[in-house]
């Protein structure tokens, strides 16, 4: 493997990693908040209880999201130096106001959260709680502004003294409508997390029949929670999916294997077999109309196809060739005012020049062969996609039945919950998680090749390391990852087993065997 | 506001980021550095961590943010120190890896081996960070080799094992031993009994150790390392292009700045007596005095580092003229000026609220306080 395929693998990996816990964080902080507003409205120990036992399963997750959440934050600089410096100026920014106003105040929170208990007064321990999820949204705010701005870079302008991008208009980039969208749904999806979470740990307490009121209760939230949040991921997703439309359509016509252009409307996909090599889809089921009304919210609009959308990129990546020839030659102390005027008009396909570097030595003479393979590599193998989108898609419904059901039953307090749906809430923990990860596969890989949309190629964007530099990182954090991960699994299980038995408040099942050991050694 | 003022504004800024860093991070990681060394028993320890517990996760925020303001502020400085230390950066962030995990499992399974084994992982998370920090510097000071191509990639040319030369390892011991006594100072703060007197006995040698590395590196820097000097007129308005000025390096230039303004012989005068003022107040155990003397002490050693090598941030040792510099490495005008703005917002509500935890988790922890609330606290 090369320098690209490694860090890119590296940065795949780490991210991955990362967002196993961030979207726990991110709803169980605000279930957390639920909570414990119930407790300080009605006064009911038992919701006190049940912040502080969610609040013990939060803190062992919180703990490895922090950790490799330090590997992002490092890994631009370390992995991807050009880049930083090609794009540091607009990209830098979001970053570090993530930092000063969203994760000083979730960590200083979550300090008094775990144990300011008895210091506080409960209205402000509620306001700390409240205050430690607004923090871990604003985080997911910002990090998604730097990356809407990567999938759709606006509001900035390529200098050649400089040699990078600059910022142009700071609120085009807070207020891109890729960031917002990406925004809702990637919160909602944490929210969706969050609630199957305590929804399959307390069903599976009530299979066991063990703390009934307090699994009862926790059910209950977590259904109510659950439902709004995945009706918001379901419905904002195909916001997505519009805006994909709008803005990257290279993206929409991979997921929906859109090889050729059809009249309006399009038909969407349901399922098939992409064929890349006959650059069709085998054995498809379509149902008429479907995506053109997802895609472009209209029946005459045409969705593009990716045959038509290779025919635009090979005009721009002549003009391309052209602009990274001039800017060559004005980098070389060329200042003449024809070649600046030329520049300037072709330099918005100053990317497509870059990405073709990456396929010849010489980008002025090119060859045909040369331009077709850059021609092709602008744009993402399909059938990841496909089927990563399905599996997103696929999950959604699935944990939409499960919570349509959950409410149904919560609501009817006296009737006992049937066997099959604690087991089937039990069953789905996984699905959220399939789902964000599929969900950011296709954002990501779907960006291929551009690590900065139509600006800067994934494969100039890497620092000038060697693959042993890079080999000996990505074996070493995906051997120490994989230990954090077996250790945190550990624990959670445990803590899960445990129960709010673990609060030894003497109130739990499954005390009474724990109430023998000495405690002061813990 | 012109571009000159704000690059000037940002130099201070990053300073002061990195200031705050170490001033509260420090004494974090130098608590849990001193896990092994003072801490005797299981419950001497959870005070030592329980002191901590509530802060540490905020604290190394200021390093976070540090990092995300270079990005911001000093992109091509963020990429080239990143990705030219890749391994020092890497061990870094192993060593930053184990200190999260740390706090939050060492109480939750109830087996001395398995405590054991978080504390070493605390102690190596929090001293291996301070040490690379100090050894990064002390390369910093010496130049690094790497330079640019036509369209400004970053070429380093170095290899890991050259970082780790007798200058920058005494620089990163200095830092290292640093940190420590800020633990120590702090832990004098916060605890009783035995674990006060401990580590009030220990700081009172600490800072004196201290003042004397700190006289040691300046001295080592007069003799034996050359600093860099821009020799062409620099345009402080100018576009960032950090490869059309002339450097040279010259046998004792790391001192031109203090002949330039005798003033700011302050700096490093100060530092020095702080630290011998750390160690008066922890030996008479006036602790807060101590407390304050020690953070006084490592803000000027930063400080000095600074107004040393102004203008430069990263001096480039093998083609000097493309060291990077506050007037030639920086972002655009308007990025430094939006997140000026943002700083000024954010900088002083962080301080409030940070001070607010401080205060309602106040005062000082004993063994009793961990034996009665063992399965609430860390
Ligand atoms: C949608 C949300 C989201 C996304 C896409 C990311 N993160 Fe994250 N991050 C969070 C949401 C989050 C969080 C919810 O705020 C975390 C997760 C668990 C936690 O402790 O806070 C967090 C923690 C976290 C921390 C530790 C903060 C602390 O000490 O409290 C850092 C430094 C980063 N992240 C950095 C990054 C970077 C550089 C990312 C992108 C490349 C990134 N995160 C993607
Ligand atoms: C059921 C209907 C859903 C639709 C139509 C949908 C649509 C989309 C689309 C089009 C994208 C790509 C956006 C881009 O590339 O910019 C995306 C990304 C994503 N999806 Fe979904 N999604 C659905 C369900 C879910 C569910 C249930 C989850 C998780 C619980 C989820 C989590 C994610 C995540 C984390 C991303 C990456 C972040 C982003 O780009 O917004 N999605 N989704
Ligand atoms: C935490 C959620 C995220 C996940 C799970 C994720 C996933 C991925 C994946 C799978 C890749 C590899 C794509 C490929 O090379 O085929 C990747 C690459 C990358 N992502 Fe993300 N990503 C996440 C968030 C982000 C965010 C928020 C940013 C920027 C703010 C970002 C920036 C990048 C960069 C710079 C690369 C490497 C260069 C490239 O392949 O273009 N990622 N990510």
């Amino acid at each position: 493997m090369d320098i690209v395929e490694l860090s890119r693998l590296q940065f795949a990996f780490t991210a991955m990693v990362h967002f196993l816990f961030v979207p726990l964080t991110l709803g169980l902080a605000f279930l957390l908040a639920i909570m414990e507003s119930v407790y300080v409205i009605t006064g009911k120990t038992i919701y006190r209880d049940m912040t502080k036992f969610w609040g013990k399963l939060f803190g062992i997750n919180f703990a490895l999201g922090v950790t490799t959440g330090i590997a992002m934050e490092f890994q631009f600089g370390t992995n991807w130096s050009y880049y930083s410096h090609y794009v540091g100026d607009i990209f830098g920014a979001p970053l570090a106001i993530e930092a000063l106003m969203a994760f000083f105040l979730e960590s200083t929170l979550v300090g008094l959260f775990f144990f300011g208990w008895d210091r506080l007064s409960k209205e402000k321990h509620l306001a700390v709680t409240w205050l430690m999820a607004l923090g871990t949204n604003l985080s997911a705010l910002w990090i998604l502004i730097a990356n809407g701005w990567m999938q759709y870079p606006i509001g900035s302008e390529f200098n050649i003294e400089t040699m990078r991008m600059e910022l142009m208009s700071f609120s085009e980039v807070v207020f891109s409508p890729v960031a917002q969208v990406k925004f809702v749904h990637t919160v909602s999806a944490g929210y969706v997390t969050g609630a199957i979470f305590v929804l399959a740990i307390s069903s599976w307490y009530l299979l066991n029949g063990r703390n009934i009121a307090f699994a009862q209760r926790s059910f209950a939230i977590a259904a109510a929670f659950g439902l709004a949040s995945v009706l918001s991921v379901i419905i904002l997703g195909d916001e997505s999916g519009y805006e994909l439309g709008e803005v990257q359509q290279v993206k929409l016509a991979a997921i929906e294997a859109e090889w050729e252009t059809h009249p309006a409307p399009a038909a969407f996909t349901v399922i098939g077999w992409p064929n890349e090599a006959e650059q069709r889809t085998d054995y498809a089921i379509k149902i008429p109309a479907v995506l053109g009304l997802i895609a472009t919210r209209s029946l005459t609009e045409e969705v593009k196809g990716i045959a038509d959308i290779k025919r635009d990129n090979a005009e721009r990546m002549v003009r391309g060739q052209e602009a990274y020839q001039l800017m060559n030659q004005i980098r070389a102390g060329d200042r003449s005012e024809a070649v600046l005027a030329r520049f300037n008009e072709v330099q918005a396909d100053l990317g497509y020049g870059l990405l073709l570097s990456g396929y010849t030595d010489n980008v002025a003479q090119a060859t045909a062969a040369e331009i077709q393979a850059a021609v092709d590599a602008s744009v993402p193998t399909v059938w990841p996609l496909f089927w990563s989108f399905r599996i997103m898609v696929g999950s959604g419904f699935l944990m939409l039945i499960l919570f349509a059901c959950a409410f149904w039953y919560s609501t009817k307090r006296t009737v006992k919950k049937p066997t099959w749906l604690l087991k089937f809430a039990l069953f789905s923990l996984p699905l959220p998680w399939i789902a964000s990860e599929a969900g950011w596969f296709i954002a990501e890989y779907g960006r291929q090749p551009w690590a900065i949309g139509e600006i800067l190629p994934t494969h100039m964007a890497v620092s000038q390391l060697t693959t042993t530099d890079v080999w000996i990182s990505l074996i070493s954090i995906a051997v120490l990852y994989t230990l954090f991960v077996a250790i945190e699994m550990y624990l959670m299980v445990k803590y899960a087993r445990l129960g709010p038995a673990s609060l030894h408040t003497g109130r739990y099942d499954g005390e009474a065997n724990m109430a023998v050991r000495p405690t002061g050694e813990a | 506001m012109d571009y000159e003022a704000l690059r000037f504004i940002w130099w201070v800024l990053i300073g002061v980021l990195l200031i705050g860093f170490v001033v509260t991070d420090g004494f974090d990681m130098g608590v849990a550095s001193l896990l092994k060394v003072i801490g005797r028993s299981n419950e001497e320890r959870r005070v030592m961590i329980n002191s901590i517990a509530p802060h540490w996760d905020g604290n190394q925020v200021w390093l976070i943010t540090a990092a995300g303001a270079l990005f911001a502020a000093w992109p091509t400085v963020y990429a080239a120190s990143f990705s030219g230390f890749y391994f020092a950066m890497m061990l870094t962030l192993f060593a930053l890896f184990l200190r999260p995990i740390g706090f939050e499992y060492r109480a939750k399974i109830d087996s001395p081996e398995w405590r054991d084994r978080w504390d070493w992982a605390l102690t190596a998370g929090s001293a291996i960070p301070a040490l690379i920090f100090g050894v990064a510097f002390g390369n910093l000071l010496q130049g690094v080799p790497f330079h640019f191509d036509d369209i400004l990639r970053l070429h380093y040319t170095g290899s890991f094992w050259a970082l780790l030369n007798p200058f920058a390892l005494l620089v990163g011991v200095f830092s290292l031993l640093m940190i420590v006594n800020h633990g120590a100072v702090y832990l004098q703060l916060k605890t009783e009994g035995e674990l006060l007197q401990r580590s009030e006995r220990l700081a009172s040698v600490l800072g004196v150790v201290c003042a004397a590395l700190f006289v040691l590196c300046g001295f080592w820097l007069w003799v034996g390392i050359d600093g860099y000097v821009v020799t062409s007129v620099m345009d402080t308005q100018a576009a960032s292009q950090p490869t059309t000025k002339t450097v040279e390096v010259v046998a004792g230039a790391w001192f031109n700045n203090y002949q330039q303004w005798p003033l700011l012989w302050l700096l490093p005068v100060l530092g020095v007596l702080s630290f011998v003022a750390s160690a008066w107040f922890s030996r008479m155990a006036r602790h807060a005095w101590a407390f304050v003397s020690s953070g006084a002490a490592m803000a000027m050693v930063l400080m000095t580092t600074g107004v040393t090598m102004f203008p430069f941030l990263m001096p480039s040792s093998s083609v000097p003229s493309h060291s990077l510099t506050m007037w030639d490495a920086t972002a655009s005008e308007t990025s430094l000026f939006i997140m000026f703005i943002v700083a000024c917002l954010f900088v002083p509500l962080v301080l409030a609220y940070t001070a607010w935890g401080y205060f309602v988790m106040r005062g000082r922890l004993n063994e009793q306080h961990i034996r009665d609330n063992s399965h609430s606290l860390y």
